[in-house]
């Protein structure tokens, strides 16, 4: 932080720094909350092709920045005091819009925050707006969003438009591009840490209970976790210390103490050891993932790690039985969105007609395919080989990382098999595109934490991402080994660029 | 009540199957998935939380009190406990259904196999076996009738307690499954887990009926829903069986299928298709971790549950000397046996003779007052203390049995106790030997030609004497006294 007044005289400079740059900027007030957010707001206009934010609020940006800027002065600063971050639309927000990026939920305004969102607020934090992201964070580009896709802020050589990946596109663009200090996000397959992987930003998912899922727009309820996209692993710490913590309104959120994890993070990894899960070794893996996937291990080993290859044999079994459960459960979750009580209503000669139409239109294709996906798996007949089989799998496939677990005390992979794709090359086969959380969605089945650190670029000069993953409640060795790679892979970021 | 185990066919006898599903509100000041309150009655969707209205993001969290009221009914129905058990979704789409499912338990119970003792009219007492006891939610309420097109919807029930009590397959009359409602609403109700309402839809019975062959094995059943008293019980069981009969006496099968009862005509119809035609997906509900009960906290609410109606009939039975038929009586509504023991708790003298005495006023004169009122025991207006004096009054000779009638009246009117009243109304018992002695002086003396024929050998007249003493002293002479002076100065 050493030449943050000359990176703070530009204004335009305001947008690069971090959220430990910019919190400390406003307490020696080198800024304004004022001015922090008219920067983002600023940005956000001039990024708009990005497409990052479904919704802006400007004016309450300002209000709240306002009101952080007064708190600054009486020297009554919260944790995150007027520090601009962007909320994933999933996130309902009290008396603003919350679509989950369905036209389904067009116009809705909960009367409600989510505990989330909530206790970013209590901190102090300004909301710029809310992020774009896929239908029900269902997808892993961006691209099944009603309000249309999000553009990555990175381009490749050809100059052709990338996807930031999904489902939390917009939250990771804004990150990436400054257009949000942080975002919040949430992972259910791999929604936040694929996006981090494509955007070059980090991406925490935590385990499954720390955060509460109250007031958050319910896909997968066993598998949807809350987490932050941030600049950097510093920032994770920040963001989770706050969104997380026990809720009594979630019966699923654990009743286990938040640590200070940013005193954690610089700990360093001296005597961990990392294991190398031979299964995620994908046959046709890119070249450049493989190298860098050891480039990885390489570092934390000079930073006195030792490095374990292990195995996790059910690996293979993650994405069909991902693509199970998670429609199984998204479509009882879906089923109230029904045109009776809120959102759209498209009407009809009778109440079947009118959940037709309403749900036809409302709901996007891919929300329809898992709709009847976890309908069809869960309908009589054909529970006990679909939904039941992969429960069981399920539990073998938690029960690998419990076994690694006991020889290794966190697993490094890398998080995509791939860089961002571009959007006119996009998949037009589902499966295809399913094959994008295949490294991500067994530490959802598992309810494990994982962390994605941006640690070099592919032939194509795009961000890739190295993932982390960590038994249950142990994001604090998640931190330290990312800042390790984080300070060993030395990745400039887009906005240093 | 017909109590009819065979229906006679053209074929011979058959014999009726019957299985009951109990729904019964949980007596619970909140939801069973949200703290919004449960009053019967209230203006529509005024006791809806964002949980119970199913808006985006909003999450179940169980309710303790739902769960001790299960666990002291499981008990009270001589039940398993299950320390583990699971909630499911039970899915289908219903405007009056928020969420689109319904939170139910589906494999794993809160309350397994259990029984309760039916007594029949004629003194037999049957066992009947207790499938399981569940949680689960109640929908909403649709109303059609408001609009020409529309529907109303109210979501107050959304999301009430409910326990679904299943019995088994085992009554074999309308007078059985009657009984069994009869005494599951009375266990509850002293249970203090259901109001017992049905008029108020607290409690809703579906009933499964089918017929067989005596010997034969199970018939296709026919489930009848909205049955919402005992009296449409038995109404809906007997139609069904004759039909059931006719049916396959006429060499017809029949249709496993729900059926509505239609209580004007007294008749059972099917439901359309489309009201029952679903495939539930029932799976477990993931935003609820399985609910695992502490063996040491169920321990505690079975140490504290209530005496139950039939333990109390045979305490009654012991300690008092009652007869089964009284004792059964006094238990059979919880209020009854709460006034009934209030009374026994001031009564003096204490005894079974006395106790017995009470018994009969409360069951005759009490109970007719109440009836011809309307009044419930619980807004008597003669209060516990009051007959338990009442009784001391009579047991002291201090009124005889029939004066007793005259105050017991009288209190009914003033609430004012017996003592009172009779010290008021000079009601109090002539027993001195001397003034009843010149009582009956005077009235054989205005009567000597009865006399004459009295002790010519005719006896009868002797009632005659007593009743123009009673009739002298305005009914206040001790008859027991009159009695045996008169005996005694018509011998002489």
């Amino acid at each position: 932080m050493t030449n943050l007044a000359s990176k703070a005289a530009v204004k335009n400079d305001l947008v690069r720094l971090t959220l430990a740059e910019a919190k400390e900027g406003l307490r020696q007030k080198e800024f304004s909350s004022v001015e922090l957010t008219q920067a983002y707001l600023e940005s956000i206009r001039q990024n708009a092709s990005l497409n990052a934010y479904i919704l802006e609020t400007p004016e309450l940006a300002l209000e709240m920045a306002q009101e952080s800027d007064n708190r600054l002065a009486k020297g009554d600063a919260r944790p995150l005091e007027g520090l601009p971050l962007g909320i994933k639309d999933l996130f309902c927000t009290e008396n603003i819009q919350t679509t989950a990026g369905s036209h389904i939920l067009e116009g809705y305004k909960p009367p409600y925050e989510s505990t989330v969102s909530g206790n970013l607020k209590k901190a102090g934090a300004v909301f710029l707006g809310k992020t774009n992201m896929d239908e029900f964070a269902m997808g892993s580009a961006n691209i099944t969003s009603y309000f249309g896709n999000v553009v990555n802020p990175w381009k490749r050589a050809d100059g052709k438009d990338l996807t930031p990946g999904g489902s939390s596109g917009g939250s990771a663009a804004a990150v990436a591009g400054g257009l949000a200090l942080a975002a919040t996000a949430s992972d259910t397959g791999g929604s936040i840490r694929q996006p981090a992987a494509f955007s070059g930003v980090v991406g925490l998912l935590p385990t499954y209970g720390r955060c509460s899922r109250w007031g958050m727009v319910a896909f997968a309820s066993s598998l949807d976790q809350a987490g932050p996209l941030t600049r950097d692993v510093r920032d994770s710490a920040l963001m989770l210390e706050i969104m997380a913590g026990h809720d009594p309104k979630d019966a699923t959120s654990a009743p286990v103490e938040v640590p200070n994890f940013q005193k954690l993070i610089e700990q360093g990894v001296k005597g961990l050891r990392v294991g190398i899960p031979k299964e995620y070794r994908l046959d046709g893996m890119a070249e450049d993932i493989v190298t860098l996937w050891e480039k990885g291990a390489q570092w934390l080993k000079e930073a006195g790690a030792e490095i374990v290859e292990i195995s996790l044999p059910h690996t293979k079994y993650s994405l069909p039985t991902y693509y199970v459960l998670a429609p199984a459960e998204a479509s009882s979750n879906l089923a109230r969105y029904d045109g009776v009580r809120y959102g759209l209503r498209v009407p009809g000669k009778s109440l079947d007609e009118l959940y037709e139409n309403t749900r036809s239109q409302g709901f996007g294709d891919e929300v329809q395919r898992r709709i009847l996906i976890g309908t069809y798996v869960l309908s009589a007949g054909y529970y006990d080989a679909y939904y039941l089989k992969a429960q069981k799998i399920r539990k073998l496939i938690a029960q690998d990382f419990k076994i690694a677990f006991q020889k290794v005390d966190i697993i490094l992979t890398p998080t995509t098999p791939s860089a961002a794709f571009a959007l006119d090359e996009k998949p037009t086969d589902p499966v295809v595109m399913y094959l994008n959380d295949v490294l991500t969605v067994p530490v959802n089945l598992a309810g494990l934490p994982g962390i994605s650190i941006p640690a070099g670029l592919s032939r194509e000069g795009l961000p890739l991402g190295l993932q982390l993953i960590g038994p249950a409640f142990e994001e604090g060795l998640l931190f330290r080994a990312g800042c390790v790679l984080e300070q060993a892979a030395n990745f400039k970021p887009f906005l240093e660029r | 009540m017909t109590n009819r185990y065979f229906y006679e066919g053209a074929t011979g006898p058959w014999e009726l199957v019957i299985g009951l599903e109990v729904h019964a509100q949980v007596s619970s000041n909140a939801k069973l998935f949200s703290g919004a309150a449960t009053t019967f009655g209230a203006e529509p969707n005024t006791q809806v939380s964002f949980v119970d209205a199913a808006m985006p993001g909003m999450l179940p969290v169980i309710n303790q009190i739902c769960v001790e009221q299960a666990i002291r009914t499981g008990l009270g129905i001589n039940a398993e406990i299950n320390l583990m058990s699971v909630f499911d979704r039970k899915n289908y789409f219903y405007a009056d259904l928020p969420a689109g499912y319904q939170i139910s338990q589906y494999l794993q119970p809160i309350v397994g196999k259990g029984y309760l003792d039916i007594e029949l009219e004629d003194g037999n007492v049957r066992r009947i076996g207790i499938t399981r006891l569940h949680l689960e939610q109640d929908a909403g309420k649709s109303i059609h009738d408001q609009h020409p097109e529309k529907s109303y919807i109210d979501l107050n029930r959304s999301g009430v307690a409910l326990m679904e009590i299943v019995s088994e397959p085992e009554l074999r009359s309308a007078e059985e499954a009657a009984a069994y409602v009869h005494k599951l609403r009375s266990i509850l109700r002293y249970l203090g887990t259901c109001d017992g309402n049905m008029d108020q839809g607290s409690m809703r019975v579906d009933v499964n009926v089918s017929v067989r062959k005596p010997g034969t094995p199970l018939g296709t059943r026919a489930e009848i829903k909205n049955v919402n008293s005992i009296k449409f019980l038995a109404q809906a069981i007997d139609y069904e069986a004759d039909r059931q009969i006719a049916i396959l006496e006429d060499g017809g099968e029949i249709i496993q299928e729900t059926r509505l009862f239609d209580s004007v005509k007294g008749t059972t119809r099917p439901m359309r298709n489309k009201e029952h035609a679903h495939d539930y997906r029932y799976f477990p509900d993931p935003d609820l971790p399985p609910l695992i009960l502490d063996a040491e906290w169920v321990e505690k609410i079975r140490q504290n549950l209530p005496e139950l109606p039939d333990a109390k009939k045979a305490r009654l039975i012991k300690d008092y000397e009652l007869s089964a038929y009284d004792a059964s009586v006094i238990v059979s509504e919880i209020e009854i046996a709460s006034y009934f023991e209030a009374v026994l708790k001031v009564l003096n003298p204490c005894n079974s003779k006395s106790v017995k005495l009470m018994a009969n006023w409360l069951m005759g004169d009490l109970f007719a007052a109440l009836n011809r009122e309307g009044e419930s025991i619980e807004n008597c207006p003669i209060s516990p203390e009051h007959l338990a004096g009442l009784m001391s009054q009579i047991q002291n000779a201090v009124i005889s049995g029939k004066i007793a009638k005259e105050v017991f009246v009288l209190m009914w009117e003033s609430g004012k106790d017996a003592a009172t009243l009779i010290e008021e109304h000079g009601l109090k018992q002539m027993s001195d030997d001397g003034a009843i002695l010149a009582v009956i002086h005077k009235i054989l003396e205005e009567n000597q030609g009865m006399v004459e024929e009295y002790k010519a050998g005719k006896d009868k007249l002797f009632g005659f004497f007593v009743g123009q003493v009673m009739k002298a002293t305005a009914g206040k002479a001790n008859p027991d006294l009159v009695n045996k002076l008169l005996k005694e100065q018509l011998v002489k």
